[in-house]
This record gives structure tokens, C-alpha cells and sequence, in this order.
């Protein structure tokens, strides 16, 4: 059911001494990291450290103040529109315009990078639809508007969507949030085995810290100074989750990966 | 495949009902001509009263085909608008565009006698009129595309709409008090709103001006089809957002500018008829979409414009209150059925 693409892996997404903000106030910098084709990996930090100020900035949505940002060792600013929609697919915080869309029309909107200038689906686009419908098991939800979707299913189909587009990286902004605990794990545990099945590059942000621990290749710790990247079990190794929130009210314990409340 | 056949099928039955108005519209008014003598007459046949043959062709042709090109003309303004602004209750005369319209044209009308007694009433002709009411309603257009990205309220931005339409009566108000009477009646000519006072050439001008908003939504279906989504997933789908925005400004400025121009405002039309078109196309995709509302649009005119000639009786309703009655009960009932207040 999966499609693999490449067997060799090569970096896919760069990032050197990036720094991230509006206009001339910078949110967060010296952000370095480095991803391979297929790897899965966690934005994390405190709220307001600038996460979604990252991705927004990796996705081309926003300015970068100043570093660079490097796609197969292409700078993102050499891109052409339509070559970078090709390249990244999103999935943002920001609820879609139209609820009227069906899950099948939201989907196939996902190919618009690659239709002609009216829009109409070639067989490619169908059968690159019907397998993100499959990966995603949204096949009973098809006819379904978005409006009668749960926060799960809207999520699903929303991932689905990205996956249409069929790009090298996906960014996904809180895409656990107004999730209950099973349906986190759901998504994640999708994320993670469509990163590692189709050889594509996730990139999410989270508050799920201890999730993406127990799931993600690589993590992201942003703090504004050190911005650790490295594999979840280095990080722990290094002790770089203890100084992530004030001690005084959370704890982090390295046997268990999990925080503990200071009581 | 199946989709495509169903939506034939539906187009096919609305272009039917298209003619059937429009045959009807032909026949029916003041002085009703038989059913079987309308077609005689359109298919070029000799009738029995030569003044039926002068009355359709001189008179009630030219209306029918205004009713046609300004219902789908404002329709499909408002769907370009309700995509655009991301709001069910967005059209041009909700939002404050058939006001603009109506500036720019009191404005050369009754302005040129407050600055100066530099232009001539000959000056104001039909495409310096026409040219006026567009440009009016994109400056209101663009205001409105203004405030739209920093307000995401889709009150709010209703209610701003509301108030460029009393700033632009505010303005007329202190023109006309300025104004002779001439240009003054000139003016509240214009706004009772009529499909019937329209020559050939006049129709000429506002044909070329609905294709031209035609072709530029046409273009814009697929950048329609990715706002959707809302403006940043359609930036990550590769569109270009200012051109595909400047584009659909564009479209629906001319629409509703040009219809305006030439028949006064005319409510609703471009609010309700999106919403009507989706009870019976199922759909979000602007493929389908932009073909139907056009053709609803003018189905639906043509019939507010038989009801306004009252069959039978010599006097004729002002089009503007006919639309009114059927648009605003369409919007309560919008309200009313709130959840399913999308578009």
C-alpha cells in the first residue's frame, strides 16, 4: 500500500544560523538543523518561543530576518511559486475558508500545483488522491462536508490533503491540538509511518514533548539560545529537556521521559 | 464520470427553464402576446399585428437581454466576492460596492455643476457613466479589501460595508443639495433602477463589459477554487496571490460597476443567487459554480422583471423592491440556518 520512493537517503531540508521574526524584531535565531529524506521530526519549546514562527518561516509564509534556508541544497528564495508547492506542503492552525467542501474536494485541491489552468484532474492526480484516501482510511468519510467532521477526521483529511500534493516535505503546525489523547496518538503514530514509508520529511511543532520522545527521529528544542537538535535519546543523554521549563514547577525524568509536576 | 453526467443533466434542465423565462418575459407585460405569436416573432415569422412584432423587438428584447446579462453579471459578482471575503453575506450591495457605483455616478452628474459648469450635461454619456460608476465601486472595493485584512470578522466587515453606504449617501445628499434640478432628477432617474431603458448601443457596452468580468472569472476558477481553503493554503498550493486577487477584484468591480452603471442599483441579487445556486449544484467548485449562477441569475431576474411589469396592467413596479422582496427573505432565512452558514 505504501509507495517507496528511494532507498538512498539525502538531506532535504537544511537550515544554517536561521533567524526568525517580524520585520526587524527577531523571535528566535541561530536555529541550525539538518534532515534527511524520511525522517520525522518535532518542533518543541515553551509558548511564544517562536515554533510556529519557524515552520510559517520554513514554509515560505513569512520573511527570514537572516540565515538560510536550503531545500537539496537549493536556497528557498531561488524557488518559483509553483516549483516550492511542489516541494512543501502544509498543514496550518488556521481553520480552512469554505466548511462546505467536501472531503473529497479538499483533497483533490491538494493537486492544484500540478492541474492545468482550469483545474481538471488527470489520472496521475486520481490515483495520487485515492492513495492519500487510503493511507489516511478516509474512504467511508469521502462524501462527507467538513462541517459534519470531527477535530480528528478534519485533521486526517487535512494530512491526506498535504500528502496529495504529493511534496518532499510536509509542515505541520499543532496538529495534536484540540485532539483528546487517543486521537494525538493516532495522528502521530500516521505521521510517523508516512514519514518512514514514503520517504518523506515531516516537520511538526508540538507541546507533545513526551510523545514526540517516544516517536520522533529527531527533535527540535527551541530556548532561544542553545536551540538543541539531536536524536530524542541524545537530548535526554544531554539533559537538554531539564532546562526547558522552570524547575520549580516541572520536573523532567530522564529514566521515564516524561515531566513530572513539583509539588 | 457519474458527477459529470448528473451536472449536465441539471445544467440542461436550468438552461430550459432559462428559455422558457425568457420567452415568457417576451410575452407577457402590459399588452400580452400569445405564446405561439412570441416565437413566430423570434423565429422570424410574420404575425397577424405588426405592432407585436414592433413591441418585442424595440422594446421588450432589449429588456429581457438586459435582465439576462445583469442577473448573471450580478450573481456571479457576488460569488466572486463571497469567495474572495471568505463570508456568506458578502455581495455587492451588502458590502457597500452598488453604493460606490452610485457615487461615482452622482458624482458626475450632479459634481460637475457643484466644482464647475466645466462639463456639459452632453459630456455624460453612457460609457462616461459607466466608467465613473465601475471606478467608484473599486475605490469602495478596495476600501473594503482594506479593512477586510485586519478585520476577520465577518460582522464586522458587514457592518463597514453598511457604513460606506451611508458615507456615499452622506456625500450624495450634500451633491444634490448643491445640484440643479436637472441633473438632480437625472440622478434619482438612475437609482430607481431599471432593466427597460436601455438602446441597443447601451446594451452593446454593458455585453462587452459582463464577457470581459466573464473571461477574468474564468481565469480566476482555479485560484477561486484554492481561496477556499483560505489565503495561505492557497499561497502553498503555488498561486499568486496578489495577481489572483487583483484578478477577481477585477471580475466582480466590472460586474457590478457596469451593471450599476447602466440599470441603477439592484439589490440582493448578487447575495442570494450563490447561496440558491448550491441548494441545486451540490458543489464548492467554481467550474460548476460560475456557469450556474450566471444562468440562475438570469432566470432569476427575468422573473422578478415579469412580476415588476405586473402581466396585463400599465404600470410598472420599480425592479429594485421586486428583488428586495425575494432576496431579503433569502438572507433571514440564511441567518435563521446558521450552522450551515457557509459558502
Amino acid at each position: 500500500m505504501f509507495i517507496i520512493k528511494n532507498t538512498d537517503k539525502h538531506i532535504t531540508l537544511e537550515i544554517k544560523d536561521l533567524c526568525v521574526g517580524y520585520k526587524t524584531t527577531a523571535v528566535c535565531s541561530n536555529i541550525s538543523f539538518k534532515l534527511n529524506q524520511g525522517e520525522f521530526m518535532a518542533i518543541v519549546g515553551v509558548n511564544g518561543i517562536g515554533k510556529s514562527t519557524l515552520l510559517r518561516t520554513i514554509g515560505n509564509f513569512q520573511p527570514k530576518i537572516a540565515g538560510s534556508i536550503l531545500f537539496e541544497g537549493k536556497p528557498q528564495t531561488d524557488f518559483t511559486p509553483i516549483d516550492f508547492s511542489k516541494k512543501v506542503s502544509v498543514v496550518l492552525t488556521e481553520p480552512i475558508a469554505s466548511k462546505n467542501l467536501t472531503v473529497i474536494e479538499l483533497i483533490a485541491l491538494g493537486r492544484q500545483p500540478y492541474t492545468n489552468w482550469i483545474g481538471n484532474l488527470s489520472s496521475t492526480d486520481q490515483s495520487k488522491i485515492n492513495e492519500a484516501i487510503q493511507i489516511l482510511e478516509l474512504h467511508a468519510l469521502k462524501q462527507k462536508k467538513c462541517y459534519e467532521l470531527s477535530d480528528g477526521q478534519l485533521q486526517r483529511v487535512l494530512i491526506a490533503r498535504a500528502l496529495a500534493q504529493d511534496t518532499d516535505i510536509i509542515l505541520l503546525d499543532e496538529p495534536t491540538t484540540h485532539l483528546d489523547l487517543f486521537h494525538k496518538v493516532q495522528i502521530l503514530k500516521l505521521l510517523k509511518s508516512i514519514a518512514h514509508h514514503t520517504n518523506k520529511t515531516i516537520v511538526f511543532t508540538s507541546h507533545e514533548i513526551e510523545m514526540a520522545i517516544q516517536l520522533c527521529d529527531k527533535i527540535l528544542i527551541l530556548d532561544g539560545h542553545q536551540n538543541s537538535f539531536e536524536t530524542p535519546s541524545k537530548l535526554i543523554e544531554n539533559k537538554a529537556f531539564e532546562s526547558l521549563f522552570p524547575s520549580n514547577t516541572v520536573v523532567f525524568d530522564s529514566r521515564s521521559g516524561a515531566f513530572r509536576i513539583q509539588k | 464520470m457519474k458527477k459529470t453526467k448528473t451536472y449536465f443533466l441539471r445544467f440542461a434542465i436550468l438552461f430550459a427553464v432559462l428559455c422558457l423565462c425568457f420567452i415568457l418575459n417576451l410575452s407577457l407585460g402590459s399588452v400580452t402576446i400569445s405564446f405561439t405569436d412570441t416565437l413566430k416573432v423570434i423565429f422570424g415569422f410574420t404575425i397577424e399585428n405588426p405592432a407585436f412584432e414592433y413591441i418585442i423587438f424595440n422594446y421588450r428584447f432589449p429588456k429581457a437581454i438586459t435582465a439576462i446579462l445583469v442577473g448573471g453579471g450580478l450573481a456571479l459578482s457576488g460569488l466572486l466576492m463571497q469567495t474572495l471575503f471568505r463570508n456568506p453575506l458578502a455581495g455587492p450591495f451588502v458590502l457597500g460596492i452598488s453604493s460606490g457605483a452610485s457615487l461615482g455616478a452622482a458624482i458626475l452628474i450632479m459634481g460637475a455643476s457643484v466644482l464647475s459648469s466645466f462639463l456639459s450635461l452632453s459630456l455624460i454619456n453612457d460609457i462616461s457613466l459607466a466608467i465613473a460608476s465601475s471606478l467608484g465601486s473599486f475605490l469602495v472595493l478596495f476600501l473594503v479589501i482594506g479593512v477586510s485584512s485586519k478585520i476577520r470578522d465577518t460582522m464586522a466587515l458587514l457592518i463597514i460595508g453598511l457604513m460606506f453606504g451611508s458615507i456615499t449617501a452622506a456625500i450624495v445628499s450634500v451633491l444634490s443639495y448643491f445640484t440643479d434640478a436637472e441633473r438632480l432628477q437625472q440622478y434619482i432617474y438612475w437609482t430607481f433602477g431599471s432593466l427597460g431603458n436601455l438602446s441597443w448601443q447601451q446594451l452593446g457596452i454593458l455585453f462587452i463589459a459582463i464577457v470581459t468580468g466573464i473571461v477574468l472569472s474564468i481565469l480566476s476558477i482555479k485560484p477561486l477554487n484554492g481561496y477556499l481553503l483560505g489565503e495561505n493554503y492557497a499561497k502553498s498550493l503555488g498561486i499568486d496571490i496578489k495577481r489572483s486577487r487583483l484578478l477577481i477584484i477585477l471580475a466582480a468591480g466590472v460586474l457590478a460597476g457596469s451593471v450599476t452603471a447602466f440599470t441603477g442599483p439592484i439589490a440582493f441579487i448578487g447575495l442570494a443567487v450563490p447561496h440558491l445556486t448550491k441548494q441545486i449544484f451540490n458543489t464548492t467548485d467554481h467550474k460548476v459554480l460560475v456557469p450556474a449562477v450566471l444562468i440562475y441569475g438570469s432566470i432569476i431576474l427575468l422573473i422578478c422583471d415579469i412580476v415588476a411589469q405586473i402581466p396585463g396592467k400599465a404600470s410598472v413596479l420599480p425592479i429594485n423592491a421586486i428583488t428586495s422582496i425575494i432576496g431579503a427573505p433569502v438572507v433571514i432565512w440564511l441567518l435563521v440556518r446558521k450552522r450551515k452558514m457557509v459558502f
